[in-house]
């Protein structure tokens, strides 16, 4: 597998989970697998370049973007936790209080 | 790779480290103290702000002539602009934590985490500034946006404060995710994540296609985080939603950070490609300055108005970056100005508010002028300062900016700025209009206490009083651009 | 002179302004108007004296830097005095009349709660107008022009409480927004040319950009020279009430009489005069600039005397005949004829203020009531006022001998001498306007001195003479009304006393041509006037106003029958009671009416000043439901921005 297939793989995953936020209208909790899921594409992207270029930068990033993730989606569990018990739902067309 | 990390090398970045001890500190006084007792947090606060911003300056007094240090094998650098933007970060902070107790103490929701949130995000802010690398750089956005995250969540028993959390958190994380994969397709292109390294290699490689993906994902993390259209849809619903205190954070500090942000990936790393991304910047500017003004015009909501008027500014802002070294010193000058006319329009809302009564409506400003002739005309100052009528301050930083574009022969970008800015002094002078003509609908006092009146009377003198320094606030700025 | 003199001059109205605003309730109504009278007076006689000193040669141009504000790159910005006789002539006349409605307005606010507020504002405003004449520079300049807008604008709106006040005031500032805007992007291309904003050293380098052009369009040369000669004259049709910017200047009648004496007759209004005057030099590289500002000047002088013959209201007439005798000015500086320009200007500002405070007597008397319909008879009531205002009249109408015949008759005959591009019409337009202006003013005479008394009971019976302080400064204005023009003629027009100022090209130098072959002294110049057309043409204009408004109202019921156009006509004159504040009222029934609709009520306000806003606002509502509230919507606009930008930019 040349460096091409891993980046068109990370590309593919990457707009999965673009479409992933947008096209799914029902529970905030895929928004939040959609961008663990964009932050692995980019990870994945990295990996490839950092082995294609013999360098060990990315790698270094990529260690760094998955404590980050985590610590990401702690906030945004904690965010949805507030929310279901404030709402009891997690419909994403609730939250559209503000707007206009 | 050849020095081993020791004590001398680490005071350059003390400031970053006095923050973090005063973050820590505040955190843990935070659990033994009541909310009567939080002076304690705030003073904390405030001395640690203070130490940090006389080590800051420390370096530009007497014999010490600076010099451009880079730090920890490239992943740091204290230079001249750091150094001013990050006192004007001190400067507005100092202005947040007071105005912020005073909301907290009005909500009953005074604890000290949100002082602690507050510290670290200034730190994410410091390291935004100062970040020489590419992971530097993104490990500095994601400690400000998380704990702003956590910030404009605080106020958990709202629905709009969590709805509006949710929000910038979806939104924010797909901006970092587009950042990030864009940082990692120029790392592709150039193989390495240093700035300075970044900025001599895009020349050398031909690898454009690559080059060209990455900058535009890289553009719409630095335009989310300024809040630039069409990357500002989060900023009216996380205005108005968030704690009042929590916006008047996220509305001054993290813009001075995402300028610096901003010059350090598209200004220094990529300054190759120039001719690529002032395209970019300047549809951004201009969907920014048009769609701001004209959605303000609509708003009831003196938040949301704001968060409207922020993306017009931010606009405003971004065109100087078209405009080559003098227009970076201009949007510098601009976005400095900005943030404490920002602090100020927010203070004065919270000044306002009270116990269990919340002014963010426009027509809670209803004859201010017979409650408080002097508020009013605070208000005024702040309001048309916004606004860009001369002689204050926000009037030099648009005629700054604007000078710089049309030396560059940007007419007609000029042209639209300054009729939409027009267009934009509508809804300005609205909020003026109903100060000074319209019966006031209630009698309520203004509650705060004294210290805080008189500093945001000093904040909102500070829209005339500027002037006298704008001559030297300028030269700061055409030094720092140059010396980057 | 010394700088002391001039920055006592320029801030004495300051520390009177301050004194009485902040400290007004200490030191009580009495102290304020002493204090700010004093301050204005002290400026006006050391304004005098320079000016005296300017013309006995004591004293030779002034022009210093005062204070040095800022240095950015090669270009300071610097506060500064530049004092010779053009600048003289003006504080003389701003001062001097600053100071009669100093007095006047002792008078008419003594019962008004802002009395303090009042004045402190009006000295403000002297300050302001002072830098605005004294400047050495472009940005001083911008300060005092904006400066006196502000305050203008404060007084507009000085009885806030009015509906209509607030209207006007808001209207006043955005047209002035418009000029301003036009202004500042003269004073933009000035700074970009020469690299100086110093009148001095940008007038030294013109001559190097005679025939440089610049692309505003990409393919479209336009000569710079004519840019920016166009450009700040559009700051000067905002200020100086201009077609089509002057819609605001009647509707800041609603402010207090002396504000419409002093700021809207004779200062602020003049300002765009006096800049042009000031920037002869650049004004004169451009013949297309200068008949462009020859044409609005030629529209304005006639059009806007003919809204004034269907105006009711006392002061709105006065409003609209400020605005044709502007006009006249404009059309002066565009025949090259800037010391004719001037010499009208200053001649105007007496009786024009005399006028206005004139009226203001009359509005006293009548319990503020300005209805001129409600009138008729004041004249055996308040003899000062009547006898003042027939003085005015008459050197507005240009009656040979008053000052404004001296004026006007030099500014049509240097029209009729000009060869420039269009001074045809504008000859024709400033011709007629004569004998419009003769209309109009006589009928204001008649509908308010003469005739039969139209008031209710109750007001009649009140009916007296105002106290001293509101007739003295009306006897010391007519004075200079009636024999201003005959001492000053000379030595302002054909003496050269303004040759250190003012800069006209050999070629286009009119004033000259009428100084070496038709002037022969003031009296030969009164003699001849009386052979003239526009003299003929004023005593039409005073007989068609004597004969309907002293002779037609009594044969009205026949007329009625018989001519009913005609009766309809008068009857929509007389029909609008309270037409200052209706706009939309009024048919088509004269031409003034017409135009005053048309060109005002609905290409103006309806179109370009609401219609813009109702534009936007509808834009705006429409673009608000793109901010649905929906994550997935904002998300979906991030993505399809990013798409964007890479099909654009990448591919």
């Amino acid at each position: 597998m040349s460096l091409v297939h891993y980046l068109i793989l990370a590309g593919i995953l990457f707009v999965i989970s673009i479409a992933g936020i947008f096209i799914n209208r029902r529970n905030v909790l895929i928004l939040l697998m959609s961008i663990e899921l964009m932050l692995l594409a980019v990870n994945i992207n990295f990996i490839a370049f950092s082995s294609y270029l013999n360098d060990v930068q990315g790698q270094v990033f990529v260690f760094f973007i998955l404590t980050v993730a985590a610590a990401e989606a702690a906030i945004g569990l904690a965010i949805l936790v507030v929310i279901f018990r404030k709402r009891k739902s997690l419909e994403i067309d609730k939250l559209s209080e503000l707007k206009g | 790779m050849n020095s081993i990390l020791g004590w001398s090398e680490l005071t350059p970045i003390l400031p970053e480290l006095i923050i973090l001890a005063t973050a820590c500190i505040v955190l843990v006084l935070g659990l033994f103290t009541s909310s009567e007792k939080g002076g304690l947090l705030v003073l904390t606060s405030i001395v640690g702000v203070v130490f940090a911003a006389i080590t800051t300056a420390k370096f530009h007094m007497g014999d010490h002539e600076l010099t451009r240090q880079v730090l920890f094998n490239g992943n740091f650098v204290r230079d001249y602009m750091g150094d001013i933007l990050k006192i004007a970060v001190y400067a507005v902070m100092l202005f947040v934590f007071i105005y912020s107790k005073q909301y907290l103490r009005d909500k009953n929701i005074f604890k000290g985490e949100f002082f602690a949130l507050m510290l670290f995000g200034m730190l994410g802010i410091m390291i935004m500034i100062s970040g020489y690398n590419y992971i530097t750089l993104y490990l500095g956005l994601e400690l400000l946006a998380l704990s702003s995250y956590a910030l404009v969540a605080y106020d958990r028993d709202n629905m709009q404060s969590n709805e509006s959390a949710m929000k910038y958190f979806i939104l924010g994380a797909i901006a970092s995710g587009m950042l990030l994969y864009g940082m990692s397709m120029i790392y592709g292109a150039v193989g390495t994540l240093q700035i300075d390294h970044v900025a001599l290699q895009v020349s050398n490689t031909n690898n454009t296609m690559l080059l060209s993906f990455g900058l535009v994902f890289i553009m719409v993390g630095v335009a989310f985080k300024l809040g630039a259209a069409p990357f500002h849809m989060w900023v009216p619903d996380v205005y108005q939603g968030a704690p009042t205190a929590t916006t008047l954070f996220i509305s001054s500090a993290p813009k001075i950070a995402a300028f610096a942000f901003a010059i350090r990936l598209l200004a220094q790393s990529l300054e190759g490609l120039f001719d690529n991304w002032q395209h970019i910047i300047s549809v951004i500017a201009m969907l920014s300055i048009i769609i701001g003004n004209l959605f303000a015009l609509q708003q009831d909501n003196i938040k949301r108005l704001f968060a409207y008027s922020t993306i017009s500014h931010i606009g405003f802002m971004l065109l100087g970056f078209v405009g080559g070294i003098d227009g970076y010193a201009a949007s510098m000058f601009y976005i400095i100005t900005y943030a404490l006319m920002s602090v100020a329009g927010f203070g004065m809302i919270i000044i306002l508010s009270c116990k269990g009564f919340e002014a963010e409506k426009i027509s809670d400003f209803k004859g201010l002028n017979q409650r408080n002739a002097w508020f009013a005309f605070m208000m005024l100052l702040i309001v048309a300062s916004m606004a860009g009528f001369p002689p204050l301050i926000g009037f030099f930083s648009k005629l700054v900016v604007l000078k710089a574009i049309v030396d560059q022969g940007y007419y007609v970008m000029a042209g639209i700025a300054v009729v939409f800015a027009v267009i934009g002094s509508f809804y300005y002078l609205k909020i003026i209009k109903v100060m000074y003509f319209d019966e006031s609908e209630s009698d309520q006092e203004i509650t705060a206490g004294f210290d805080v009146k008189s500093i945001l009377s000093f904040n909102a003198l500070l829209q005339l009083g500027l002037l006298l320094f704008i001559p030297s606030i300028l030269s700061y700025c055409i030094k720092a651009i140059e010396t980057l | 002179m010394s700088m002391n003199i001039l920055l006592i001059i320029a801030l004495s109205p300051l520390v009177g302004a301050i004194i009485a605003g902040f400290f007004g309730r200490k030191i009580g109504k009495i102290g304020s108007h002493l204090v700010t009278i004093a301050s204005v007076a002290v400026s006006c006689i050391l304004s005098i004296q320079v000016l005296m000193g300017l013309v006995n040669g004591e004293f030779t141009v002034f022009n210093q830097n005062v204070y040095s504000w800022m240095v950015t790159g090669d270009v300071s910005l610097n506060v500064g005095f530049l004092v010779d006789s053009l600048t003289a002539l003006m504080m003389s006349v701003v001062t001097f009349v600053s100071l009669m409605v100093h007095i006047y307005t002792i008078g008419y606010m003594h019962d008004d709660p802002g009395y303090q507020r009042f004045f402190s504002y009006i000295s403000l405003f002297t300050f302001a107008m002072l830098m605005l004449v004294m400047s050495n520079n472009f940005l001083q300049l911008f300060f005092g022009w904006e400066a006196v807008g502000l305050v203008s604008y404060l007084l507009i709106g000085f009885w806030f409480k009015k509906e209509t006040a607030i209207f006007a005031n808001m209207k006043a500032f955005l047209v002035n927004r418009v000029g301003d805007f036009g202004f500042l992007i003269g004073i933009a291309a000035v700074m970009m040319a020469f690299g100086t904003l110093d009148y001095s050293e940008v007038f030294a380098q013109l001559p190097q950009f005679a025939d440089k052009t610049i692309s505003i369009f990409p393919g479209v040369e336009w000569s710079l020279m004519t840019f920016i000669a166009i450009a700040l004259f559009i700051g000067a049709m905002g200020k100086s009430a201009q077609a089509p910017l002057h819609v605001w200047l009647p509707d800041s009648m609603e402010g207090p009489t002396p504000i419409s004496a002093l700021i809207h007759a004779a200062t602020m209004v003049t300002a765009g005069i006096f800049m042009v005057s000031r920037m002869s030099p650049i004004f004169e590289m451009s013949d297309t600039a200068l008949s462009f500002v020859m044409l609005i000047g030629a529209f304005t002088a006639f059009f806007m005397g003919l809204i004034g013959i269907v105006q009711n209201d006392i002061k709105r007439v006065v409003a609209y005949s400020t605005l044709s005798q502007l006009g006249y000015m404009t059309v002066a500086l565009g025949v090259s004829a800037y010391s004719a320009a001037i010499f009208h200007l200053m001649t105007h500002a007496f009786f024009k203020a005399l006028l206005f405070l004139g009226a203001g007597s009359v509005i006293i008397a009548m319990h503020h009531k300005q209805d001129m319909s409600e009138m008729g008879g004041l004249k055996k009531y308040m003899f000062i006022t009547f006898i003042t205002m027939w003085i005015g009249t008459l050197a507005l109408t240009g009656f040979p001998g008053f000052s404004g015949f001296f004026s006007k008759d030099i500014i049509i005959e240097a029209t009729h001498l000009s060869d420039r591009w269009g001074s045809s019409v504008a000859y024709i337009a400033v011709l007629f306007g004569v004998f419009i202006t003769a209309l109009y003013s006589f009928r204001l005479l008649y509908l308010t001195f003469h005739g039969k008394e139209k008031m209710d009971n109750h007001t009649k019976e009140h009916l007296k003479e105002s106290p001293w302080v509101v007739t003295l400064p009306l006897v010391l204005l007519a004075i200079p009304s009636i024999a201003i023009g005959w001492m000053t003629i000379e030595p302002i027009l054909f003496g050269g006393f303004l040759s250190d100022a003012i800069h006209v090209l050999p070629q286009n130098d009119v004033v000259k041509e009428i100084g070496q072959e038709h002037f022969h002294g003031a009296g030969s110049f009164v003699l001849h006037g009386l052979t003239q057309l526009p003299f003929f043409l004023a005593l039409a204009g005073f007989a068609l106003a004597s004969y309907i408004y002293l002779k037609k109202i009594s044969i009205a019921d026949n007329a009625k029958k018989t001519f009913r156009p005609i009766y309809d006509l008068l009857q929509n004159k007389y029909g609008f009671d309270d037409f200052n504040q209706k706009y939309i009222a009024g048919g088509l029934v004269s031409l003034g009416n017409l135009l005053w609709k048309w060109s005002d009520s609905k290409l103006i306000d309806g179109l370009i000043v609401n219609g813009s806003a109702k534009l936007v606002n509808k834009i705006s509502k429409v673009f608000r439901g793109f901010q649905s509230g929906y994550i997935y919507h904002y998300a979906l606009v991030m993505a399809v921005a990013v798409i964007l930008f890479i099909g654009v930019h990448v591919i």
